[in-house]
């Protein structure tokens, strides 16, 4: 057995982590940069930060993912980062030509108190920054929330940046989706492109993260929002932000400083969600939902009443992100499962008020806990007390699903041993349909695998 | 394609590549980067000094060494990351340690993640009572036979006593040993200050706890050896084979039993000098064991490593039995070499990785007939490059000096040197021993090869577009870039998940391994057929 010590019986921990169900503030925020187009992230901390940071994000996208580091030693430790980040910001332009720094503070600099808009506003007077590009920054201590929060940040610093409002009214949406996939983020774009709606989408991973094999090394691939989109921001005519935990504090400040309106939507994974974002995509941006659109509903639609004897009353134990686990949770319940275990290390009190509106009926009895030692140890004592028939979340489940047992679908981040995340969405009703593929296909492998020969059936 | 006869001298591409960066840092990289004048000889180069901020580098922090490769890799020590909870998440499972129990009981924690995930009040108010906590709740749900403690970078600052709790809750305990790494991320230029400090604790507070002294008649440590990819197995099958007793190796598929027994045997050999180096002088100051560097990366090198054992031992017996196993174990390497050697003779290879590996790796290429071009070490210092000869005039600076250097006295009762200075005189004479030695990595390349300290994305792309290697050897972070050039990247730290490639077996998968990479078509498919030639596209648009 790989997790051989976990103990059956639960007792309440006021201190020890165990496998967590997040990571820290800082990777978030590396992640949301690379989708703005021709950005640098830059850490500003001890160079460990920045190589995990990049290491795991390779990991899950088998991309090139670049970003510098303010390379802290024990003296910046003491007296303060500024030179190093002054230093950072000349050779980063000099060297590797981004359009946009985008720095992002460390548990190290957040704790010895550095200014970073102080630090930029030196940089600048003192002629480091080349005229027309841009240092934006954003707090990212890794002792709050989790790398969601991270990503949150970001995008408020990228607000702050660059969106201003002007005279001009621009008849646009803009949408912020959460963390999700390059693949995911471009589906957004797909939906609301078949919709004939104008928008802004930022931040846009897709093209960056998932950018063909050329032959040739780019440091900023195509994609990714431009500097003149993101300029226009603050003249359009609503916001949708898609995933509360990672976008609402982005779409609130656009509102105080551009009065751009906003609605805040789930993320819209599984046939719920969808229809909501279209339906605002439908309202904000003035348009009649085509029928292409209501077809590839209706496929999801058709695949779950042609299929949902293999999906009834099916247990599942989920973790990862809230923005991602809400619109899940509901989709699972819509097809006939029981979400039974939900986890997620990211806090926030919404998430369990939620979740139980989504489960009061379906699965009185869930287990839910998210925030400090809501951890992957805790959701597999639960599972050692009462099994379930799915496991969904990140790669680290692997080891509850070979010890236990339990057909394991993975989902969320990080995804370190399988390819497929950053390429076939989950979102979006083609994204439904991969969700559905993906389950029945493991409910009935096992099936094949467990029937006895008598049992064993051609048709399924 | 450069020849592979004759390196061309690369100064002046050199100089277009320095010319990219701000002055002060030309200067500074200039003489990071410095070739081989004459084959045998080592240049004089700069190493282990602070990155300049902005660089894209390969490096990562202090943490990462200590609680990354040096304790990582030992299973039944409860390994609790004291900081927010990033440091112990990126830090859980990703090296590739592999590790194999005793029993299916036998306690391994390599698959937990344990963490105190520090909040905002822990940084304001500190982390002292928490710390405390976690390790209580450690203990009582598991009763671990030891319980370290990481600090990563706020917990400096705070001022956490991280080593008096350690102190208090091993007494406490009275069955646990407890016991703290001052690692915090900032220290040092890189992994290697986290190496120094694991090499200490684990010095201070594990190293000659337990006396017994286990069968064998030729034992030895391994030092420098973390069972990537399943090294240490292959490793240990061999001594096995041999009839050498391994003690303990450090850390590869280790116990904490292990390293508390391992003042018992008789020869440390080293193979990462860099990670481990500090632990063998230790112990040869301590115990008396004396050390030797070994690689066993690469068949030959492996061959060679153990004959120098079994000279060590001066015993006629184990001479004749590691000249049997080499015997039976060659045939099988050279009949995949015949195979795989004219279809890579010739191409070229960089390996910029590690602290050892760079050099160590050099072996195996050179055993199908690549050449080395370029190379250079991510964490390496001047002596890893130079040899150990150069240690007295390395100049200690405030970031070296801020690192804890034990002082070491012989052990009372147990200082027992395993040799004399006389017969450690006739060894080296006779068998070319050489002891407490360590001759670099850059007098066994060839005449104009570059040699490059922790290179930058920048420089990596620049040589790559000089060089055009037949396959790039470094990490994850520069994997993809370099592949995005249509050139191979072979990951020399998680061996791309196979492995293993040291000892007999593994020198094998690792030509098989270059074969393929090297001379797969995949990466012909990266042209479409419509971008052959302008005829072709010419035709399409007129078409249109």
């Amino acid at each position: 057995m790989l997790l051989r010590h976990t103990l059956t019986e639960v007792k309440e921990r006021k201190a020890l982590t165990i496998n967590p169900a997040k990571t820290c503030q800082p990777i978030g925020a590396m992640y949301a940069a690379l989708g703005i187009h021709g950005c640098l992230p830059h850490s500003h901390g001890s160079q460990g930060c920045c190589a995990y940071h990049r290491s795991a994000l390779t990991r899950h996208y088998k991309e090139p993912v670049m970003a510098a580091t303010s390379s802290f030693t024990e003296g910046s430790s003491v007296f303060g980062g500024q030179s190093n980040l002054i230093q950072a910001i000349n050779n980063i332009f000099t060297i590797y030509e981004p359009d946009v720094i985008a720095v992002h503070t460390t548990c190290l600099s957040e704790t010895i108190g550095d200014d970073v808009d102080q630090i930029v506003a030196k940089a600048i007077d003192d002629g480091k920054v080349p005229e027309g590009k841009f240092v934006i920054h954003a707090s990212t201590p890794s002792y709050q929330g989790s790398h969601v929060t991270g990503y949150a940040n970001m995008l408020k610093g990228i607000v702050k940046a660059f969106s201003k409002s002007s005279d001009i009214n621009r008849a646009q949406l803009n949408i912020i989706p959460g963390w999700v996939e390059p693949s995911d983020m471009r589906e957004i774009k797909r939906l609301a492109n078949m919709m004939g709606v104008k928008f802004v989408m930022f931040p846009d991973t897709s093209d960056v993260l998932d950018a063909p094999q050329t032959g040739k090394h780019v440091m900023y691939p195509a994609g990714g929002t431009t500097i003149p989109e993101l300029q226009t921001t603050g003249d359009s005519a609503h916001t949708l932000a898609l995933g509360e935990w990672c976008t609402k504090a982005a779409a609130q400040d656009l509102d105080r400083s551009c009065k751009v309106s906003y609605d805040i939507l789930d993320v819209p994974i599984g046939i719920k969600a969808t229809d909501r974002y279209i339906m605002a995509l439908a309202k904000h941006g003035k348009a009649d939902v085509p029928e292409l659109v209501t077809a590839e509903r209706g496929r999801v639609v058709d695949i779950i009443t042609d299929m949902e004897q293999y999906l009834h009353g099916k247990t599942v134990a989920l973790w990862g992100d809230p923005d991602m686990l809400i619109p899940l949770t509901e989709f699972l319940v819509d097809v006939g499962m029981k979400p039974k275990y939900i986890v997620s290390g990211t806090p926030g009190k919404q998430f369990k008020l939620k979740l139980d509106a989504i489960l009061k009926d379906a699965v009185p009895d869930a287990k839910i806990a998210n925030g400090p030692q809501a951890d992957m140890y805790l959701m597999h004592q639960w599972i050692k007390n009462e099994k379930v028939d799915l496991l969904i979340g990140n790669t680290y489940g692997k080891y509850i699903a070979r010890d236990e047992d339990i057909p394991f679908m993975r989902m969320g981040f990080p995804i370190l041993d399988r390819v497929g995340h950053s390429y076939f969405p989950t979102v979006g009703y083609t994204g439904a349909m991969r969700i559905l593929e993906k389950i029945l296909g493991l409910f009935m492998d096992r099936q094949d695998r467990d029937a006895p020969e008598e049992k064993f059936e051609l048709v399924m | 394609m450069v020849d592979k006869k004759e390196f061309p001298n690369p100064e002046e591409f050199k100089k277009e590549i320095l010319e990219k960066y701000p002055t002060k840092v030309a200067r500074k990289r200039a003489k990071s980067m410095v070739p081989v004048s004459e084959e045998g000889t080592a240049p004089l180069i700069q190493a282990n000094v602070r990155t300049v901020p902005g660089i894209i580098t390969q490096r990562g922090c202090s943490y990462a060494g200590c609680k990354g490769v040096v304790l990582g890799p030992t299973r039944d020590i409860i390994n609790i990351t004291h900081g927010p909870i990033g440091c112990g998440f990126y830090s859980w499972l990703t090296r590739r340690n592999q590790t194999k129990p005793e029993t299916p009981e036998a306690e391994n924690y390599m698959a937990y993640c344990f963490s105190t995930d520090m909040q905002e009040e822990n940084i304001v108010f500190g982390g002292e009572k928490k710390l405390r906590e976690a390790i209580q709740e450690a203990y009582d749900m598991f009763h671990p036979k030891a319980i370290s403690v990481f600090a990563t970078c706020p917990v400096g600052l705070i001022g956490d006593d991280i080593h008096a709790i350690a102190a208090q809750m091993k007494e406490k305990f009275g069955d646990c040993n407890v016991f703290a790494f001052s690692c915090e991320g900032y220290k040092g230029v890189s992994q290697s200050a986290g190496h120094h400090i694991a090499n200490n604790q684990i010095f201070k507070h594990v190293v000659g706890n337990d006396d017994t002294v286990k069968e064998g008649t030729y034992k030895i440590n391994m030092l420098g050896e973390y069972n990537i990819g399943g090294d240490a197995f292959e490793i240990e099958r061999i001594l096995d084979k041999c009839g050498i007793t391994l003690i303990s190796t450090f850390s590869g598929n280790s116990s904490i039993d292990h390293f508390a027994n391992s003042h018992t045997a008789d020869l440390n050999t080293v193979m990462c000098h860099r990670s481990i180096n500090y632990m063998a002088d230790m112990m040869e100051t301590k115990f008396g064991i004396p050390w030797i560097k070994v690689n066993f990366i690469g068949a030959e090198a492996s061959a060679k490593s153990l004959r120098k054992i079994a000279a060590y031992f001066e015993d006629k017996k184990l001479m004749k039995r590691v000249e049997e196993v080499i015997r039976e174990e060659l045939p099988a390497v050279e009949e995949v070499i015949a195979q795989i050697k004219p279809k890579t003779e010739g191409k070229l290879a960089m390996l910029f990785v590690g602290g050892s590996r760079a050099h160590h790796y050099q072996e195996l290429f050179t055993e199908i007939g690549m050449e080395t071009v370029s190379a250079g070490y991510e964490f390496g210092h001047r002596d890893d490059y130079e040899g150990r000869e150069v240690l007295p005039t390395i100049k200690l600076d405030a970031d070296t000096r801020n690192i804890e250097e034990l002082k070491v006295e012989p052990d009372p009762e147990r200082y027992n040197p395993r040799k004399s200075e006389k017969q450690l005189e006739k060894l080296a004479k006779e068998h070319d021993l050489e002891f407490s030695g360590y001759q670099g990595m850059s007098r066994m390349m060839k005449k104009n090869a570059m040699i490059i300290d922790d290179i930058s994305q920048w420089e990596t792309e620049k040589w790559i577009e000089y060089y055009k290697p037949a396959v790039f050897c470094a990490g994850i972070k520069e994997k993809y870039a370099v592949q995005k050039m249509g050139v191979p990247l072979k990951q020399l730290h998680s061996y791309d998940y196979g492995g293993p490639y040291a000892g007999f077996k593994g020198a094998i998968n690792f030509y098989k391994d270059i074969e393929r990479i090297t001379t797969t078509k995949v990466w012909d498919l990266i042209s479409p057929p419509w971008d052959y030639s302008n005829g072709i596209k010419a035709d399409l648009v007129s078409n249109g």
